[in-house]
């Protein structure tokens, strides 16, 4: 084999598998066909729909940020690049199959399940995770059948992140104000009876180390039947918050501040309320058979400024509500067959290369909030990307393989033997097609179908 | 709704802002860049990496960078894409001294 083309060359291309469609497994391939080598990408996604969390995470009533499909659809028309849905990597392909099958395998499948409060009655009937919410109303197949009681007038949110704000956002806006947007029809209809009136969004900090930007909270000042609110008196700082709002860096927290003082002075004139505050936690949640209430405990901030964290201080109260939703963050699930850090919730890396102790799994990368953990916006995740496919290129030498890797062609018949139905793109644009045509009779831009059955139904 | 770069970015021109956004709308001179409204999704994920301020969002803006706003729209699209960072302006760094960052 001595005569071999360096890998990368026409002779011998570089063969990926990308697992995962959301936006750090598209801007992975954007950043392989970008580079001088020849490359082939085979994208692995679980769901026959791709795009990950900006089909199913990002907020129906934000449909502009969803307008970064429109760079996705553009990078999956790249010749090297092919798309096979429905395919669960670590269930129906095991890892080491992949990597078998191509020089190296790039991560970038997500957190997909979320950090826990560790307080008793935290599975209580009526207690659920933002994550599920979230999935539920944007129509994810895994959560289509989920129950939401909205028949209690008090909802809590725990946590104070923009994913916070977006359930508080859904839970706080009329029907009408859902109505044309790409929201599950199964939400639209709980929603449409919901009885809640006031929604608590509850954080552990200060406002000043709320996790929102200043645009999405902006949005509470603006809704058609909800009136946010803020205790003015939790909006007194201690001397290191002073110091953390002075910092020139800091103006999100500036301009939050400033907003939650806005909400303070609001008249409360509509039907619903968003009350936001800070400096309690959760100590448990009680209720017979279902959630009755939540017992929360008050906070003091202690340590530098930037480093603060909260402390109780042993004061209780107890708030009454009916249904509660922790949005305290995502969290990563392993694979068999790569390493995970149970702690943290990612794949263990430096610079996207998968670690094992100390020392590189040879052809393993990560990209995306499964690398980093579950924080950034969309773009964050393209710089991201980029960084790890520079790592990837400079293994080039030692991802090199006597053997030439048959890329999807040894997956396919692994599949065809397990019975899975493997979903194109082209496949895709088909059941996209008949979303948007379904939603078009309602004057939405697309009623999603919300099984993976009905979608296979639709080819 | 807009989100638009101002003057600081002149002779500075760090392009932190380009590696995170997810659009491409980034257009770029000699000078400094510019977002094409059209393309541009407001995402807000370029407004913490800009190391001078540059860039402002929505109606939240000091009164005399409106004309930005403006600028912008005519500019980028006749400017070519940035899609990658470039190599800062010489004198970035003591700009951004100059400019209190
Ligand atoms: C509720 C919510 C709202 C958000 N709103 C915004 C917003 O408005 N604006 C913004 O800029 N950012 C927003 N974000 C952040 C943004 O969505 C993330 O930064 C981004 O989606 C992370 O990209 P990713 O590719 O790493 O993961 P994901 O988008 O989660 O994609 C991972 C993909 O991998 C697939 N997958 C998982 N396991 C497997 C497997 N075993 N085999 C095959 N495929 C698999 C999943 O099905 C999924 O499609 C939001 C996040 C959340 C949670
Ligand atoms: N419109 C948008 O742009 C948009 C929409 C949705 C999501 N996103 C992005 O997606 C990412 C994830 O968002 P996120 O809201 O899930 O995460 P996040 O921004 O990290 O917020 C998590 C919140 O949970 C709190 N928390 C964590 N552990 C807790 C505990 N044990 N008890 C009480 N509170 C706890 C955190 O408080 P502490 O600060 O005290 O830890 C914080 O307020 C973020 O980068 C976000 O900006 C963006
Ligand atoms: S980061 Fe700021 S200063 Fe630098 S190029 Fe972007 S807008 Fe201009
Ligand atoms: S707001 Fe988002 S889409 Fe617009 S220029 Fe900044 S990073 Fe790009």
């Amino acid at each position: 084999m001595s005569s071999k083309d360096p890998l990368g060359s026409d002779n011998n291309p570089l063969c990926v598998a990308v697992v995962g469609s959301g936006p750090s497994g598209f801007y992975t391939t954007e950043a392989l066909s970008r580079s001088e080598h020849v490359v082939r990408i085979d994208m692995y996604e679980r769901l026959p729909a791709p795009y990950g969390l900006v089909r199913y995470g990002v907020a129906p009533d934000h449909p502009k940020l969803k307008q970064s499909i429109q760079v996705y659809e553009k990078i999956a028309q790249s010749p090297e690049f092919r798309f096979f849905g429905n395919v669960n990597i670590g269930r129906d392909i095991a890892v080491a199959d992949l990597r078998r099958a191509y020089h190296a395998v790039v991560f970038a499948c997500g957190a997909e399940t979320d950090r826990r409060l560790g307080v008793d009655g935290e599975d209580l009937p009526g207690s659920h995770t933002a994550t599920e919410f979230v999935a539920w109303y944007n129509g994810h197949p895994d959560y289509r059948d989920r129950v939401f009681d909205l028949s209690h007038e008090t909802a809590v949110i725990i946590g104070q992140g923009n994913v916070a704000a977006d359930v508080a956002r859904v839970l706080a806006k009329t029907v009408d104000e859902l109505r044309h947007t790409d929201i599950a029809r199964h939400a639209l209809d709980v929603l449409a009876e919901s009885r809640v009136r006031d929604i608590h969004v509850i954080g552990r900090r200060g406002p000043v180390q709320a996790k929102f930007t200043p645009k999405e909270l902006r949005e509470f000042g603006d809704l058609e039947d909800c009136t946010p609110f803020v205790n003015p008196e939790e909006l007194l700082l201690n001397a290191s918050s002073e110091q953390e709002l002075e910092d020139k860096k800091n103006v999100n927290a500036r301009k939050n501040l400033e907003l939650f003082r806005g909400f303070s002075q609001m008249a409360a004139d509509k039907s619903r309320r968003c009350r936001f505050s800070f400096l309690k936690s959760p100590v448990r949640l009680e209720g017979d058979g279902r959630l009755q209430q939540l017992v929360l405990e008050s906070n003091r901030l202690e340590g530098e400024a930037f480093r603060q964290s909260a402390r109780g201080t042993g004061q209780m109260e107890a708030l009454e509500c009916g249904i509660l939703f922790r949005s305290i963050g995502y969290f990563g699930i392993a694979i068999d067959g790569v390493p995970f850090d149970p702690r943290r919730g990612v794949f263990p890396n430096r610079a996207g290369r998968i670690m094992e102790a100390d020392t590189a799994v040879a052809g393993l990368y990560t990209a995306g909030w499964i690398k980093r953990g579950p924080s950034g916006i969309i773009g964050t995740n393209r710089a991201d990307s980029v960084a790890t496919v520079a790592s990837l290129l400079a293994d080039l030498p030692a991802l090199d393989n006597p053997d030439s890797k048959a890329g999807a062609e040894a997956i396919m018949p692994l599949l065809e033997r397990k019975g899975v139905r493997v979903i194109s793109y082209r496949d895709w644009q088909r059941i996209d097609a008949e979303e948007v045509a379904r939603g078009a009779t309602q004057d939405k831009p697309r009623e999603k179908i919300t099984s993976v059955e009905e979608m296979l139904a639709v080819l | 709704m807009t989100t638009f770069v101002t003057d600081n970015c002149k002779a500075c021109r760090f392009t932190d802002c380009v590696a995170v956004c997810p659009v491409e709308c980034f257009h770029y001179d000699d000078d400094m860049l510019y977002i094409d409204p059209e393309v541009c999704i407001d995402c807000s994920a370029c407004l913490p990496e800009c190391p001078v301020q540059a860039i402002y969002e929505g109606d939240d803006y000091p009164e005399d960078k409106e004309e930005w706003i403006a600028i912008n729209a005519q500019r980028a699209p006749e400017l070519p894409v940035i899609t990658e960072p470039m190599e800062p302006l010489p004198g970035a760094e003591e700009r951004k001294t100059e400019l209190g960052f």
